[in-house]
């Protein structure tokens, strides 16, 4: 019974597996939905996914290095939400409805 | 007062912008009136820095007036900066003096003209440039006004460019200057790489003092000569000033007659102290370019019909003795002559321009005669200027040529004999123009019926404010030859005034044979212009041979021709042949780089799809890629 406790006991590789798993979803979400949305929350699944490795191998190897990271990717991708957000809403302003396969204009 | 010489040079500028920009709200005649007495006012200055200079010493007449540091670069200092001493103030006076005459025969002389403000605003434009020519204290500021006159040339040679001989004659002497313009920036370069300054003063004093070579020198003056050839019509450079008299004769008389073409003559003796240093050969070939071209000219001008084509020819031949004069190192002679020559040819041009305004426009001398009767001041003006070309004392022309002759024989008696040969012609040619247009029958009644709306057809003498200049250029023909008499000392006073400038230039041929017998020279040449006369006369008037005026002179020996089929031939295949290799090669290696970088860009272009989940697809491959070359290379993550 110890033993099966032992090994449902979470350890570091469990939360790295965790991780990789949410990075995956994310990746996939980014490349096959089209609403700009969705997209835009897999990104920030991606890089909570990161945040997430970074705390569990900080922990493994006793280094504050790893989660002092992690504040710094918050911080970055809150401006990134606020940036992000705002283009985004804008142009659902403008064109209610589109996908970003429609909103390509800027190509050039 | 010499502080105010900045003056002389803006009055002419201030008027040139008042008519260019009200112009047209003034209109004829105002803007004329407005032209001619910025001229004046200037003239006035000039004549007040005249006498300022006159009241002190011989060394203190030299006076310098910084405007402001025009290119401070390194050593290269160039300041714009005029210069007051004897010779640009000389230059000033007859300059502003002729000029406001001229201002003031163009306001009837181009009576009528829909282009009227635009003329007076091309004329004022011109005689600030010509200020800045003469006063620059540098060759810099010489040069900005040397290419000044040399646009208003051009603008005022095609004034009339609705007719096509017109805009070609202005384009061929633009064209022409500008060799002559490579000429004087070679010699700028010159002077500063060995002096390291371009102000006369700098240079002059490098020549005295020795610092400067002989090579050097000698390479200075050749490339100013260059330039001095173009500007003054000499051999080979001349084709451009008979093609000029397709200008109004206003400008004919004060720009292609009294004083454009005289800088290169100002140029040269400006930096006299340059010439002195130089090889023998320099001289030389100056003198011998001037009388070639003296005797080149007036032989032409011999067979001539068209009244300004002569008086053209008879200019680019005195230039040639100008020039004869500089080569023999006879500067005071230059500039005497070309102050007089100012005086009786603005007067003969002026003169000219009268004939052609009574006569409805017709140039053509076979087509006149005995206009005496009708036009009574001008013939007997013209008959005071052709009596000051032709030498025959005591009118202006015979002393300065007579100078000239003095310098070329102690130099060698053949520039005498070739120049007294010229002499000659010059008396010939003016005689029979004189005959031609004011004296035998009258000529004109038989084209009366060309002249069409004109019916009755009879010349008619011009308005006053034409004849006045007329009346002062004649009595300045007069007695321009008091400026300096050869008796003795006391009466050569343009020498003695001049002497600051160019006493080490000037060459002393006090002792030779030709100053001990300079009186016997006198008298050979007024023999010599009483023979052109008589013969002349007797061709012309009398009828008594006939009139020797082959083809080949009346087409200026085929050189025009000559060089127009030559630049038509093999010159235009040569420089097609250069357009090509522009076009193919020089343009082909720039056009090339810009095709292969479009080509390059457009390859790349097609990667920018805007679809944003293309752009993540290849971010998500390359992190995979990146990650499989880190685990084959064997990096331990």
């Amino acid at each position: 019974m110890s033993a099966l406790i032992a090994a449902a006991t979470p350890t570091t590789t469990w939360y790295l597996v965790l991780a990789a798993v949410l990075f995956g979803i994310g990746t996939v979400g980014v490349l096959v939905r089209r609403n700009p949305l969705v997209m835009f929350m897999c990104i920030e699944l991606m890089l909570n996914a990161v945040n997430l490795s970074f705390v569990a191998l900080a922990k493994r190897l006793g280094d504050i290095g790893g989660q002092t990271t992690v504040f710094f990717v918050m911080v970055v991708a809150a401006a990134e939400v606020v940036v992000g957000l705002g283009i985004i809403v804008s142009i659902m302003r403008k064109r209610p409805g589109a996908n970003v396969d429609d909103i390509s204009a800027l190509k050039g | 007062m010499l502080d105010l010489i900045w003056l002389i040079p803006a009055l002419p500028l201030a008027g040139f912008i008042l008519i260019l920009l009200f112009g047209r709200l003034l209109g004829e005649p105002k803007s004329g009136i407005l032209a001619a007495s910025m001229v004046g006012a200037s003239f006035v200055v000039t004549v007040a820095v005249f006498f300022e200079l006159l009241s002190k010493t011989t060394e203190e007449r030299h006076h310098v007036l910084t405007a402001f540091s025009w290119m401070p670069i390194g050593s290269l200092h160039v300041d714009l900066a005029f210069l007051a001493d004897p010779l640009s103030i000389t230059m000033a006076l007859f300059v502003t003096g002729i000029g406001s005459l001229i201002h003031l025969y163009a306001i009837g002389y181009m009576h009528g003209d829909p282009k009227f403000s635009k003329f007076f605003l091309y004329l004022n434009l011109f005689v600030f440039s010509m200020l800045m020519l003469v006063m620059g204290e540098n060759l810099l500021v010489t040069f900005l006004g040397w290419e000044g006159v040399g646009t208003c040339s051009y603008f005022l040679i095609s004034f009339w460019h609705t007719r096509e001989s017109a805009a070609t004659a202005g384009k061929k002497a633009f064209v022409t200057n500008r060799v002559g313009d490579w000429g004087v920036m070679m010699a700028m370069f010159l002077a500063f790489g060995a002096t390291g300054t371009l102000s006369y003063a700098g240079i002059n004093h490098a020549a005295e003092s020795g610092a400067l070579s002989a090579v050097t020198a000698t390479g200075i003056a050749m490339m100013l000569f260059i330039g001095a050839c173009g500007k003054s019509a000499q051999l080979p450079l001349y084709i451009w000033l008979p093609d000029a008299m397709e200008g109004p004769t206003p400008v004919s008389a004060l720009i292609h007659a009294a004083t454009m073409v005289t800088a290169g003559v100002f140029l040269m003796t400006r930096i006299s102290p340059v010439l002195s240093i130089a090889y023998d050969w320099a001289p030389t070939v100056i003198a011998v370019v001037g009388v070639a071209t003296a005797l080149f000219a007036a032989t032409v001008a011999v067979a001539q019909t068209d009244i300004k084509k002569v008086l053209a020819y008879s200019t680019v031949s005195q230039l040639g003795f100008m020039f004869l004069a500089i080569g023999s190192g006879a500067y005071v002679a230059a500039i005497f002559h070309m102050v007089t020559h100012a005086f009786f040819k603005a007067l003969l041009f002026l003169g000219s321009g009268s004939v052609i305004h009574g006569m409805h426009h017709e140039q053509d001398m076979r087509k006149m005669g005995a206009l005496r009767v009708l036009m009574p001041i001008t013939a007997l003006t013209f008959i005071v200027g052709w009596l000051a070309i032709a030498g025959v004392p005591p009118f202006a022309g015979f002393w300065s040529k007579d100078e000239i002759l003095l310098f070329a024989f102690a130099k060698s008696p053949i520039l005498y004999v070739v120049g007294m040969i010229t002499a000659l012609l010059t008396a010939y040619y003016m005689t029979r123009q004189v005959i031609m247009v004011f004296f035998g029958e009258a000529r004109w009644n038989d084209h009366s019926e060309e002249n069409g709306a004109h019916g009755d057809f009879k010349p008619h003498e011009s308005p006053k404010v034409m004849l006045a200049p007329l009346v002062v250029l004649a009595g300045l023909s007069i007695v321009g030859g008091a400026l300096q008499l050869p008796f003795n000392h006391n009466t050569k006073f343009l020498e003695k005034w001049l002497e600051p400038v160019i006493e080490f230039g000037e060459k002393d041929i006090s002792g030779t044979w030709a100053d001990n017998n300079k009186y016997i020279l006198l008298i050979v040449a007024i023999v010599v212009a009483l023979t052109g006369i008589a013969v002349s006369y007797l061709v012309y008037s009398k009828k008594k041979f006939a009139a020797i005026e082959p083809n080949v002179m009346a087409q200026g020996w085929f050189y025009d021709k000559g060089i127009s089929n030559f630049m038509g031939g093999p010159g235009r295949k040569a420089f097609d042949g250069i357009t090509w290799a522009d076009r193919t090669i020089v343009d082909g290696a720039v056009n090339g780089v810009g095709k292969l970088v479009q080509g390059a860009g457009g390859f790349l272009r097609k990667g920018q799809t805007g679809a944003v989940r293309s752009y993540a697809a290849a971010v998500g491959l390359g992190v995979v890629a990146l990650l499989v070359w880190f685990f084959v290379r064997g990096v331990v993550l």
